[in-house]
């Protein structure tokens, strides 16, 4: 685990004081977002959405009996995904048992994947395309907590995230691939942080 | 998994299922997962108080893994299954 994202966003909107998500006056939560935020974040769950649902295209295009069992919510699918990214999002529940987590991913993978899109889409629901103001009743930010989760498990394994990650980055130079999706990345732990404790 | 009939853990209590099915739910560190989103979930998922929450995501940090709840095999596939909707790393075992 890690702690606070430390610093925010440095090519955040300038008009944007990124104060992060805080308790609302008449309950829920709110904040301000820059567009480029907005559309940071926007960009961000929608390709969540995109890689949970590109691969359940076996059981949605099978024949009759697989589809009554896709209307039960069990999945054809009993392997561990083979992209990194979405083996992080949908992990194996057993360790040491194979036939134990093909079975349990076969009764929960449909639901999980459909509770990551839910997730994501609330964010797109609920934050506009030119970014401003957002306010959430206490629902909808778990959903936002999950959304951001999502996000950044999917940039953690992108960028290679390990426990001395910060040690990391003081070697980083200044040319490296990564480096752009790190700010985003950071960033993006400051908001989700803001938005934990304001749910506090 | 227990050998009992069906009919006699119906007939248990919850406190039963426990003692006569050692199943259990790990949560795992991983690099990402902010702490204190670690500990709201677990106050969420299992309506722990904040200190117990905060321990327990304290000994995923620095022990690498931690029982967060223990019970029938089904209930515990049920919190794994809750748990990887908020995007933790969590496995059922049989008695850890």
């Amino acid at each position: 685990m890690t702690g606070a994202g430390q610093e925010p966003w440095p090519e955040a909107d300038p008009v944007n004081d990124l104060a992060g998500f805080r308790p609302a006056l008449t309950g829920g939560v709110t904040a301000r977002f820059g567009a480029g935020q907005a559309s940071i974040v926007r960009s961000l769950v929608g390709q969540i959405i995109e890689l949970v649902t590109a691969e359940e295209a076996p059981e949605r295009s099978a024949p009759a009996p697989d589809d009554l069992a896709a209307q039960l919510g069990l999945s054809d699918n009993a392997e561990l995904p083979a992209d990194p990214i979405l083996a992080r999002l949908l992990p194996d529940a057993y360790a040491d048992d194979p036939d134990a987590a093909a079975e349990f991913r076969r009764y929960t993978e449909i639901g999980l994947r459909s509770g990551k899109v839910a997730a994501a889409q609330t964010v797109l629901d609920t934050l506009p395309a030119d970014g401003g103001k957002v306010k959430l009743k206490t629902e909808d930010a778990q959903a936002w907590l999950r959304a951001l989760n999502d996000v950044r498990l999917s940039l953690g394994v992108v960028l290679g995230v390990t426990d001395d990650f910060d040690d990391q980055l003081e070697d980083l130079s200044a040319d490296d691939p990564r480096a752009a999706y790190i700010g985003v990345y950071q960033w993006l732990g400051y908001l989700q942080e803001s938005l934990v404790e304001a749910l506090e | 998994m227990s050998v009992a009939p069906a009919e006699v853990q119906q007939a248990g209590t919850d406190e039963d299922a426990v003692l006569d099915s050692p199943w259990v739910t790990i949560v795992w560190n991983d690099p990402v997962n902010l702490m204190t989103y670690v500990t709201y979930v677990f106050q969420t998922v299992f309506g722990y108080a904040k200190p117990r929450a905060e321990k327990l995501m304290l000994d995923v940090h620095h022990k690498g893994k931690a029982v967060v709840s223990s019970g029938a095999r089904e209930a515990m596939e049920r919190d794994a299954e809750t748990l990887h909707g908020y995007g933790l790393w969590a496995t059922v075992s049989h008695d850890s």
